[in-house]
């Protein structure tokens, strides 16, 4: 397929090297020099000053230091051969500036050549961290890097998304349903497949029974707010439903102390008036469910508490961004079963044990639920991520007998 | 169900007649029984408003009656009469161009929309029906894809015209050989003339300033609605706009009337006066609030428009939370003389840019 470059802009690389990236060679996984690039990556940020104004960007410049991807490399056994896919086909959400970054990471730790369409919005965090990736490039030891990794803008309306599925290995979709339905209409070649990010539900489990003795409502209520607020709620991993357990008294007690210390925490959080109609619409139509539910009177718009009398399975469809939480009173987290289905991807937790949750996942085999969290740990990327883990699904295994 | 509204009344009282208190009076009170009729006869609104634990007894005004998203109309057919009393389904595609608004009216409610807006549009034009020259084509009432909510207004209007004409051909061409012919008939007499805001600049202004020809409309009365979104655009102020209406035709500024409207509270119409302030009658209101907490707005305060209107039996729109932001600048004391309050329309509430995984506005994909 011939494709006209210039509809491509470059922020790192160039079209002459794109033309060549089916003739180059993957690498291990986790080789040497990909940790040693993205260890000069992680310094590079720490050390520029611009860092420091964005913490997604700080998080990220953590995630990529030597001693994670260290630590990272060992679940992977070393005695057998695993090398990358071969050409990776990154398309990243338009509205979260950071994921890009995560995306290429993983596509560079399994062995690949990776090619990243980065939002086409201006972030300044994106700058960041391509103003970074230029710099460390220029490095003799990390000039084979051209080769390897494309940073790429483009028209959606033009034919680059159907050129770059033409020549890709493995293509990884993010930024949800339409989309994916979206790239889905461009071919790729017979044996490369799609990674998808679909549309995800989450939600968090509380104990209130552990919560009444919690010093700290503040910490946990700003851990809260990181998993929701942060992204207007409209992250993948962000809670829509509270369920609480424990004694009655102690759910009364402890939904009291925790969305005081969250009204606290929100009180800078600007929120867009289209929002306070989107809620205002979101519960008149769940009111049009047969469960029952009911408002408790809000503050301000901010934050909006419906209380459901029962889980239905459906639940999930009733959702608004930028602060609509339904609240469950729940005798034990085994009622979950009623309501989780293949959407639901984080369970963001307070006062269970790591062994009862283990336990609960055993025993209930749900279709969905992919990840069980601490509250504050829901946006914290992992290279297992929905499920898959990605190192896997973007290399290939040699057998030799 | 007589005993309810009883919008009789008010027709025979002047427009814009009720000062603050007696006209909060009657609206809390008639708008009260208006909720509990909708209460009654509508289970959906029921399931809504027992959602938010509303307690009709408990209002003690009619700023404390909960507002539907006039989204909702998109989203659910809402009806409050069964549905074999219903004449008349009014729909409108909004800006989204996906779901439909749908409106159902029965026999009252659609009569009453009329009187309503009669007894409003008169105090205007006067009450005698008047030779009417509509700013558009005839071609947006022939043809059914293009009918629309131009369509319906150019119909709803038409009933002030004692006879009608067209000054665009089906092309959307000025027709200026119609309305020569026109004018020379009615020489003297009061012109209606109505139109789209944009229509009428696009298609009427600009082609006549192109063409050179000067038609005499000194003693027209323009009513324009429709919304400033494209204008804004091509930065035309309502005060040029005016302007340069009088200069191409010596409409008087003063007799170009814009109006505030919405298919979902079809009627109660809001018209500009002589001093450019868009005016509530004394069968609606508006109230405005503030989009952080819904509480009102002060006067002056910009926030999210509310409207109320007498007229919604049929269908639970009496209350409404609109999606425009608006500033009411006074009460009872505008220059023109006419008692209510009077406020401007600012535009849309602009599409929230949240953060999240899901492209959920983009545009393409």
């Amino acid at each position: 397929m011939q494709q006209n470059f210039n509809e491509m802009t470059f922020l790192f690389s160039n079209s002459e090297k794109l033309e060549c990236v089916r003739d180059i060679s993957p690498d291990d996984i986790f080789s040497n020099s990909s940790i040693a690039f993205l260890s000069a990556l992680s310094s590079e940020l720490i050390k520029s000053p611009r860092t420091k104004q964005f913490s997604d960007v700080a998080t990220f410049a953590f995630f990529c230091r030597k001693a994670n991807l260290l630590s990272l490399k060992k679940k992977y056994t070393e005695d057998n051969i695993r090398l990358g896919r071969g050409v990776i086909f990154h398309v990243a959400p338009s509205n979260v500036p950071v994921t890009f970054g995560y995306s290429m990471v993983a596509g560079i730790l399994s062995g690949n050549v990776n090619i990243v369409r980065v939002p086409s919005k201006s972030f300044e965090q994106v700058e960041i961290i391509y103003d970074a990736i230029c710099k460390i490039a220029d490095y003799p030891e990390f000039s084979k890097f051209t080769d390897r990794l494309f940073l790429i803008q483009y028209d959606r309306q033009s034919t680059v998304t159907d050129f770059l599925s033409s020549i890709c290995d493995v293509r990884v979709i993010w930024g949800g349903d339409d989309t994916i339905a979206q790239i889905r209409k461009f071919a790729i070649p017979a044996r490369s497949y799609d990674i998808t990010f679909a549309d995800r539900y989450s939600f968090a489990a509380i104990n209130a029974d552990k919560f009444i003795q919690e010093q700290n409502t503040a910490k946990i209520a700003e851990n809260f707010y990181n998993d929701t607020y942060l992204f207007d709620q409209n992250a993948c991993s962000a809670p829509h439903l509270v369920i609480w357990t424990g004694g009655k008294d102690n759910i009364n007690k402890a939904k009291e102390m925790f969305w005081d210390a969250i009204q606290l925490k929100i009180e800078r959080y600007e929120l867009s008036p289209i929002l306070s109609v989107d809620k205002l619409v979101s519960l008149y139509l769940q009111s049009q469910d047969c469960v029952k539910i009911i408002r408790e009177l809000p503050t301000d718009n901010k934050l909006w508490r419906i209380k459901v009398s029962q889980l239905s399975a459906n639940i999930d469809q009733y959702r608004c961004a930028g602060g609509y939480f339904l609240e469950y009173d729940a005798t034990s987290l085994t009622e979950l079963k009623t309501i989780v289905n293949r959407k639901y991807q984080t369970m963001a937790y307070y006062g269970f044990e790591k062994e009862e949750l283990n336990q609960l996942m055993k025993e209930m085999h749900f279709n969905g639920i992919d990840r069980i969290v601490p509250i504050g740990k829901t946006t914290d990327f992992s290279l297992t991520w929905d499920g898959y883990d990605l190192i896997n699904v973007l290399s290939r295994e040699c057998v030799v007998l | 169900m007589n005993n309810v509204v009883n919008l009789e009344e008010l027709l025979l009282i002047e427009p814009y007649s009720l000062a603050k208190v007696k006209k909060e009076e009657v609206l809390t009170t008639e708008l009260k029984e208006l909720t509990r009729l909708h209460y009654k006869n509508s289970e959906k609104y029921k399931k809504m408003m027992d959602a938010i634990g509303l307690d009709i007894n408990n209002i003690s005004t009619y700023n404390d009656i909960p507002f539907l998203p006039v989204r909702m109309f998109k989203e659910l057919e809402l009806l409050s009469v069964p549905k074999e009393e219903i004449v008349k389904t009014m729909t409108s595609s909004g800006t989204s161009g996906q779901q439909v608004s749908k409106i159902f009216l029965d026999r009252e409610t659609s009569s009453d929309q009329t009187k309503v807006l009669t007894k409003i549009v008169s105090d205007f034009i006067g009450k005698k029906r008047v030779p009417m020259l509509i700013l558009d084509s005839s071609a947006v009432l022939k043809d059914r894809t293009m009918f629309s909510a131009r369509g319906a207004g150019i119909l709803g209007f038409s009933m002030f015209g004692s006879k009608r004409v067209y000054a665009l051909d089906e092309n959307m061409q000025l027709d200026i050989e119609n309305i020569k012919t026109f004018l020379e008939e009615h020489k003297g007499e009061t012109i209606f003339m109505f139109g789209f805001t944009f229509m009428v600049w696009q298609h009427f202004y600009k082609e006549l300033l192109k063409s050179g020809y000067k038609p005499d409309l000194s003693n027209g009365v323009l009513i324009h609605g429709g919304g400033w979104k494209k204008l804004q655009s091509e930065s035309v102020s309502p005060v040029e706009f005016k302007a340069k209406l009088q200069d191409v035709c010596g409409i008087n500024a003063s007799h170009v009337h814009d109006y505030y409207g919405m298919v979902e509270q079809t009627g109660t119409i809001y018209m500009e006066c002589e001093y450019g302030h868009l005016h509530a009658s004394v069968f609606s209101d508006i109230i405005v609030r503030r989009p952080i907490d819904f509480s009102v707005a002060d006067f002056g305060e910009k926030g999210i428009i509310e409207v109320v209107s007498l007229i919604p039996k049929s269908y639970p729109g009496h209350v409404l939370l609109t999606e425009d932001e608006g500033v009411v600048i006074g009460e009872d004391d505008c220059s023109c003389g006419r008692f209510g309050k009077y406020f401007n329309v600012i535009g849309r509430i602009k599409n929230a840019e949240i953060r999240g995984c899901s492209d959920t506005y983009a545009t393409k994909f």
